[in-house]
């Protein structure tokens, strides 16, 4: 009876497994896109919520820049996108999908920046891969992760959340989504957040 | 003690049924190969009368893509994510309008586009960006991307229907079309549709 318990569970737990690991890459990045297979959804504590006032910050950019949120504040409304980690699949299929609505974002009076915790030239290769982004692209590697842990998005391998803030010009925290980081977080959401801020 | 191994067999085929049967669909390892028959594949008839018209469709709410009255059925399997898809869409366009533009293959060739991964207001997206005027498709569960072999995107097939309604798959390949003219003879050449086949 135990054996048999045994294999429906086998049964159900691969039966599902299918159904979740799905995922588009594109071409784009030839064979050279690590797939770390499915991750526990989420695993860090949330360390901020809607209505917070959001924590400075300032990161390296890939144009050697340093960005910090402050300098937006008054002036532009922030999404940050927080990906886990450059040449993994999903993340690899984020940001070009942000890259072509830059329209929308200029719409909604919103810049973008996109956190990981990579190392700038690691960063610079992998977006080498996705086109010209019109965004920030921020290294969040030293100290590591500071950002994402100051955001409670740091997750304890060291990677980050995949995870999206949209902060309102006070530099309010209006929208968080800490999604499930096999799964990329449908657009419609984020642009439906966008129209929120107008109102 | 048979007798409750019989029954214990005969719960744990249900259960495998049952946990088989919820599945969207099987996925498959490898993409159609040339020579083989496309999977039924089957898409919600387009909302626009324009693309009904185009695939020659007016009937139910869905249709097997064997269904489409052409010759040949050319399907991009992509992704408004993928920076290579986005790159490769001008010539996509183009092998569209040299389609149309010709009087004896107009009626015997007609693109689709399903977009893997990706909802109805990401296709959308990607259909404005770029001006794309044949029928796209969401497939936001991966359901047709499972179906074809969880391929990378941008991933051409094409399907040669002959009159009496069945087909094959006579182009099934990873990679953009590059180059619409030396593409539209590569499928003129590998149909026949030159020499009076498909329909």
């Amino acid at each position: 009876m135990k054996r048999l318990i045994f294999l429906i569970l086998l049964v159900l737990v691969t039966g599902f497994g299918f159904a979740t690991t799905a995922f588009g890459r594109s071409e784009a990045f030839k064979g050279n896109i690590y797939n770390p297979g499915v991750l526990k959804p989420t695993d860090s504590a949330p360390k901020l919520k809607v209505g917070d006032k959001t924590p400075d910050f300032s990161l390296p950019g890939l144009d050697g820049e340093r960005v910090s949120l402050q300098q937006y504040i008054g002036k532009k409304n922030v999404v940050i996108s927080f990906v886990p980690a450059a040449w993994t699949p999903v993340c690899s299929d984020q940001w070009p999908g942000y890259n072509i609505v830059r329209d929308i974002f200029d719409a909604h009076e919103t810049i973008l920046m996109g956190i990981t915790v990579d190392s700038i030239p690691s960063l610079y290769a992998w977006t080498n891969q996705m086109g010209t982004l019109w965004f920030h692209v921020l290294s969040d590697f030293w100290p590591h992760g500071a950002v994402a842990d100051k955001f409670g998005v740091l997750r304890s391998d060291g990677i980050s959340e995949r995870a999206l803030f949209v902060i309102d010009k006070r530099g309010i925290i209006r929208y968080i989504d800490v999604h499930d980081i096999n799964k990329r977080p449908p657009l419609e959401v984020l642009v439906k957040e966008l129209e929120k801020l107008q109102k | 003690m048979r007798i409750i191994v019989k029954i214990n067999l005969h719960l744990l085929i249900i259960i495998c049924c049952i946990v088989f049967m919820h599945q969207p669909v099987m996925a498959r390892s490898n993409p159609p190969e040339k020579g083989e028959m496309l999977p039924d594949l089957t898409l919600a008839l387009p909302a626009n009368p324009v693309h009904r018209d185009y695939l020659g469709l007016s009937k139910g709410d869905t249709f097997k893509i064997s269904e489409i009255k052409a010759g040949v059925v050319i399907i991009e399997i992509f992704s408004m994510y993928c920076p290579y898809c986005q790159r490769d869409a001008p010539n996509v366009n183009s092998l569209f309008n040299m389609i149309e533009g010709n009087s004896g293959l107009k009626d015997k060739i007609k693109i689709i586009g399903i977009g893997a991964g990706n909802s109805s207001f990401e296709v959308d997206i990607f259909r404005k960006k770029y001006n794309v005027l044949f029928p796209l498709f969401p497939d936001n569960e991966f359901i047709i991307h499972k179906r074809v072999g969880e391929v990378r995107t941008p991933y051409f097939i094409a399907l040669k229907i002959n009159r009496d309604g069945s087909h094959k798959v006579i182009y099934s390949k990873l990679g953009g079309i590059e180059k619409a003219d030396q593409f539209l003879e590569l499928l003129l050449k590998l149909s026949e549709l030159d020499k009076g086949g498909g329909r």
